[in-house]
């Protein structure tokens, strides 16, 4: 990242800069900061409220401190499984936010999923990207391009809120990383063991590494970060150290991607999940 | 047999009458020095042994103006069971109360312990105080009654003294 962008404007070399560059950059690249949906309560005691969730990509869990996450692909899910309609959606410079009307009892799955292609290629020896959608790649990346490289990336972004008693949450796409939870994502409590499924492209993800970071980094001078490795079943067994809210990431780098032109492929899960207290 | 089910009811009226047994709970809820006070919403039940609520004994809540948003802050009632009850409910969910000594008491044949099957059971008394804390207090108990007890536990901040007294 740091040399790529150098590597474009070579004549930006003081660090200040560069680190604006940089920072400025962020939102658009999905593997320059963490990203994450922050929902101002998890757990709703009846129909008819209001959560507002934030979407920020940044480093420090939970602090907008970096750039906002675009929320074009925002879908949300009512306890039914139908679409619910995002209010009042706004995008600032740390954060984009909007609300959410909770008018049915259940769980609702709040979900950024991207399904885009990154392209690096040269030109006249320098060296050019394109990212979008597989639909724009004729228009987006030259036919003749030099050293071409390009991948897929499939990454979700999630987190869930529940009015009442929880509903069942089932994966919906069966394309890259899904949740399928074992223990209800709303139903989660300091000093229990839960157990999450994942699911890559509909299989369970098995042999992945999943990364789980407690919020509050700014004010620990260890990230503490719990690892683990998804069994056969594409399963972990999570004992939460304390209440608070979580941040889980795992990814998956092959060679299965599904847009015609594309081998190489990316897939990240993302999720913000509230232990509460015992 | 109509006469000797009416027999039989007549019975066991009249011997439920005479050796009623009963469970009954005192719960303090103390004076606290605080700046900015608020009666803490309690959830009073019996826990079986697989943590599930056994018997809802009371919920008291703020009523007025419908303050049933803070009910989950009551956690480990809420995520027992409290989050599957549609309050209000008749005879179980009523206004918080003042600082002092309450006292509950209910019958072993008459709801809600009708339905509690012999076992091991934990009598749990959960406060939540707005701008306060929060805090459980449990008392394990055997069902049914077979001998004259009492049990008491103390909380050390959001509740004061909790007696359980049973009696066969």
């Amino acid at each position: 990242m740091k040399r790529e962008a150098h590597m474009k404007n070579p004549i930006w070399s003081l660090p200040a800069k560069l680190a604006a560059l940089l920072i400025v950059m962020a939102p658009a690249t999905s593997e320059a900061a963490r990203a994450w949906l922050l929902p101002s309560q998890t757990i709703v005691a009846r129909s008819g409220g209001w959560v507002t969730v934030d979407a920020a990509m940044a480093d420090d869990l939970f602090s907008f401190n970096q750039g906002a996450m675009q929320i074009d692909a925002l879908s949300v899910s009512g306890p039914d499984g139908q679409p619910v309609a995002p209010q009042n959606p706004a995008k600032g410079k740390t954060r984009s936010s909007f609300d959410l009307e909770l008018r049915q009892a259940g769980t609702y799955r709040i979900a950024v999923a991207e399904n885009t292609v990154m392209a690096r290629w040269e030109e006249d020896g320098k060296p050019k990207r394109w990212r979008g959608t597989p639909a724009e790649m004729a228009t987006g990346i030259p036919a003749n391009a030099a050293k071409l490289e390009v991948e897929q990336m499939q990454r979700r972004v999630e987190t869930f809120v529940t009015v009442g008693t929880p509903t069942e949450v089932k994966p919906g796409t069966g394309t890259g990383i899904e949740l399928k939870p074992v223990q209800h994502p709303n139903d989660l409590y300091a000093r229990e063991t839960a157990k999450f499924r994942f699911l890559l492209d509909g299989k369970p993800a098995t042999d992945l590494e999943v990364e789980i970071i407690a919020g509050g980094t700014r004010y620990r001078d260890a990230p503490e970060e719990m690892t683990f490795k998804t069994n056969k079943d594409g399963e972990i067994a999570v004992t939460w150290p304390a209440a608070g809210m979580y941040w889980l990431e795992l990814s998956v780098q092959d060679e299965k991607a599904v847009v015609p032109g594309v081998k190489k492929r990316r897939a990240s899960y993302s999720g913000t999940f509230e232990v509460l207290t015992q | 047999m109509i006469r000797t089910a009416r027999i039989a009811l007549t019975l066991l009226a009249f011997g439920g009458a005479a050796t009623a047994a009963d469970l009954s709970l005192s719960v303090e809820i103390p004076q606290l020095p605080v700046a900015e006070y608020h009666r803490p919403y309690v959830a009073i039940w019996i826990e079986g042994a697989d943590q599930n609520i056994a018997a809802n004994l009371a919920v008291w809540y703020q009523v007025r103006g419908d303050h049933t948003k803070w009910l989950p802050d009551l956690r480990q009632w809420w995520r027992r069971g409290g989050r599957d009850l549609k309050v209000p409910v008749d005879g179980l969910t009523g206004a918080t109360r003042p600082v002092g000594q309450h006292l509950l008491k209910f019958e072993a044949a008459q709801a809600p312990l009708t339905g509690l099957k012999p076992g091991q059971y934990t009598m749990v008394v959960e406060a939540v105080r707005e701008v306060g804390g929060r805090e459980a207090v449990r008392i394990p108990f055997e069902w049914p009654i077979k001998a004259a007890k009492r049990e008491s536990a103390s909380g050390s901040k959001e509740l004061g003294a909790v007696a359980l007294t049973l009696n066969p």
